[in-house]
């Protein structure tokens, strides 16, 4: 759908082929302007919030950085298109630590994030407790991530199943990395979603960047593409070109639109880039992948949708809001030591054997 | 009276009931079979799971993370291990999130030996579990117990684990469970699957009223002066067996408690007995290296040297890689009556 260079990883690859007929805007693209430049917005806002932390992490303000660079062509229409709120008839949404397109998406600012990767007393998130983009939004049905990879597919089994109980509007959308798909709660969320008369309205997504920290997705895997793990399970699969933000946009839209009418799994595998790399344990650096941001402005710009100036205005403006959400966490109180047995217990209850 | 699995099964159905949960569930946990123990047998909201224990435990903590109240079983613990990462996370979630997400399940598996289970039905996980910081951690040792602790777990927001000691799943009680017929033929009559065909059969429940245990409290089952003896689980049983049989044959009077709770666990309960009689052993069947009971006895002797008047004493499994399944080997790998009267006599009789 986009150039080239693009095109030859795209959705031909799917085994659920896309309904949607081309409904071209005045671009010639499947999208209309609209929805086109909310998009490059978004990917242009969550790309900027990365960089932005990624040099928090060098210069030394804080710790470790990880996150989601690289993958915002996915991760935007993926926020854009959840049913974001807190309850059942919302969907829940376990993400893995590269999800900072989708929150972008979904409406989260520039302080939230960059508190959590300061630990700064007032991360909403976590107070300081752990890792960048490690989030927590009940009020989005978002839950807690985790360092550990792949446990968001069992436990995504849980909030699955109480939606289809209630036979609530929710479904369960779960992230993770090809490397991820190793473990057993990958193989956990195929056998409970897939259950004949139990099937779970789960949108099983693996974002394949081919890479585990240094270890090659061939090394990893003997099969063509993770997604084909769910057809024996009879499940419906799908492999997109998750660098084209267009085609993530349509084809997560219909496999959304498919659980919501059916209650029954995808599995969707989406190709995406890893642009600086793991996290610090890999050193941060850029590396020489496609970047589907850059990808998509060429396109933009060929189809007369967006400007140079009107693009680099939208990144300036980006980079000024970061920049500014930085220094005022940068002001902003630690957590103070006698906090480590807060929320131990719910409601503070006492967890400390010294006080038993 | 009741039996141990029937007292969980009566006070899941109070839950069920009274209490909002929504879900019980794990390997043969709904019918027809109720549970290889038969504690979940006649529910309403049970059901069988793949064997999956990463799945049972994943699917527990998402449901809890709705705001959904579940009962979720692992088999057996021998079974477990391979959710500890998992259980950490379900024990770090409200602490880690700085108290946005809260997971209010409870995790019930049958722990220890004493049935001959042989080396994978024989295992011990109260000191793993009190190792996983945030979840709280019961262990009763009577029917009665078992339910007002079952509706205690169900009730608290956090993550509880129950284990079911399965030597004690037949074992009846002395005290009714309020609402419990006292005639126990009438109340298997009423709760207990008849044998063969099931398809039809329903429970008829006895109107059960609220008991609580709280978690965190013990009870002291025996009182006295000579020594302290603190157990929990079926050991409680058997150092109850010692202290009646001292105090008949030579008119010892030892303190035994019943922990209930192993974390948060019941200290001033402990302590008060030791300054009462200065002697304390300890008693358990998990593998002793880095036991839960050492860590009682090790803040025994730091808090309480100067009224000691002997050293703490901890008897638990020996630390073996698992359970032999003839009878010698299981009663050599976990104390038995006899070791733990030997052990109390030498407590008593250590001059300071």
């Amino acid at each position: 759908m986009l150039g080239k260079k693009l095109a030859t990883q795209s959705a031909s690859q799917s085994r659920s082929k896309s309904k949607t007929k081309s409904k071209s805007g005045s671009s010639g693209l499947p999208l209309s302007k609209q929805e086109l430049t909310k998009i490059h917005d978004l990917m242009v806002k969550a790309r900027e919030l990365e960089e932005r932390m990624i040099k928090i992490y060098k210069v030394g303000e804080a710790y470790f950085w990880i996150g989601g660079p690289g993958e915002e062509a996915f991760g935007v229409p993926l926020g854009m298109l959840a049913n974001k709120g807190q309850g059942f008839d919302h969907d829940w949404l376990h993400l893995h630590y590269r999800c900072s397109p989708t929150l972008i998406a979904m409406g989260m600012d520039y302080i939230t994030p960059i508190r959590l990767i300061m630990n700064k007393a007032t991360d909403k998130c976590t107070g300081g407790r752990n890792f960048s983009n490690h989030y927590s939004f009940p009020e989005w049905n978002v839950a807690p991530v985790t360092s550990p990879i792949g446990v968001q597919y069992s436990i995504g089994i849980g909030t699955a199943w109480a939606q289809k109980r209630r036979k609530a509007k929710g479904i369960t959308i779960l992230t993770g990395g090809d490397a991820g798909s190793a473990e057993g709660d990958f193989a956990s969320s195929l056998i409970w979603a897939s259950r004949k008369g139990n099937e779970l309205p789960m949108l099983i997504t693996v974002q394949n960047n081919k890479w585990g920290i240094s270890t090659h997705y061939d090394e990893q895997h003997g099969e063509a593409h993770v997604s084909d793990r769910g057809i024996p399970f009879k499940m419906r699969t799908a492999v997109i070109n998750g660098n084209d933000p267009i085609e993530s946009y349509i084809r997560l839209g219909e496999e959304m639109a498919y659980i919501r009418k059916t209650g029954k799994p995808v599995v969707m595998e989406a190709s995406v880039s890893r642009l600086y790399g793991h996290s610090s344990a890999d050193g941060v650096n850029r590396r020489d992948e496609l970047d589907c941001l850059d990808e998509f402005e060429k396109l933009l710009l060929k189809k007369d949708v967006l400007t140079e100036k009107k693009i680099k205005q939208i990144k300036d403006d980006y980079s000024k809001e970061a920049q500014a959400a930085q220094v005022k966490a940068r002001g902003e109180l630690s957590p103070e030591a006698s906090t480590i047995w807060d929320n131990f217990y719910v409601n503070s209850e006492n967890g400390d054997w010294r006080e038993f | 009276m009741a039996n141990m699995a029937q007292s969980i099964r009566m006070a899941l159905h109070y839950g069920e009931k009274h209490l909002g949960v929504k879900d019980i569930f794990g390997q043969d946990v709904g019918a027809p079979m109720g549970g290889v123990f038969t504690a979940t047998q006649g529910l309403e909201t049970t059901w069988n799971t793949p064997l999956d224990e990463r799945g049972i435990v994943g699917a527990a903590m998402g449901i809890a993370m709705t705001g959904d109240i579940c009962v979720a079983e692992i088999q057996f613990c021998d079974y477990i291990f391979n959710t500890i990462d998992l259980l950490k996370i379900a024990g770090n979630t409200n602490w880690v999130t700085n108290g946005n997400a809260t997971l209010p399940m409870v995790l019930m598996t049958p722990v220890g030996a004493g049935i001959r289970g042989s080396v994978y039905h024989s295992h011990s996980f109260e000191s793993f579990a009190s190792r996983l910081p945030g979840w709280k951690v019961v262990m009763p040792s009577t029917p009665l117990d078992a339910y007002g602790l079952m509706l205690s777990a169900i009730k608290d927001p956090n993550p509880v684990m129950f284990l079911k000691s399965k030597a004690l799943m037949r074992v009846r009680g002395e005290e009714l469970i309020p609402g419990e017929p006292s005639d126990e033929k009438e109340l298997k009559a009423m709760i207990d699957a008849p044998v063969g065909d099931r398809s039809n059969w329903k429970a008829k429940w006895p109107k059960l009223e609220e008991h609580i245990v709280e978690i965190g409290k013990g009870k002291i089952t025996r009182s006295g002066s000579a020594a302290t003896v603190v157990s929990y689980g079926r050991h409680v049983l058997m150092c109850n067996q010692v202290a009646d049989e001292l105090k008949k044959e030579k008119n010892i009077d030892l303190e035994v408690i019943d922990l209930r709770s192993i974390y948060p666990y019941d200290w001033e309960m402990i302590k008060t007995s030791i300054k009462k009689t200065g002697r304390v052993i300890f008693v358990n069947e998990d593998t002793e290296v880095t036991n839960f009971a050492e860590h009682l006895s090790y803040r025994a002797a730091r808090e309480l040297f100067y009224e000691l008047m002997a050293r703490p004493k901890v008897l638990a499994g020996k630390n073996l890689p698992g359970i032999g399944l003839h009878a010698n080997l299981e009663d050599a790998s976990v104390p038995q009556v006899s070791e733990i009267k030997e052990e109390v006599i030498s407590l008593l009789q250590e001059i300071p």
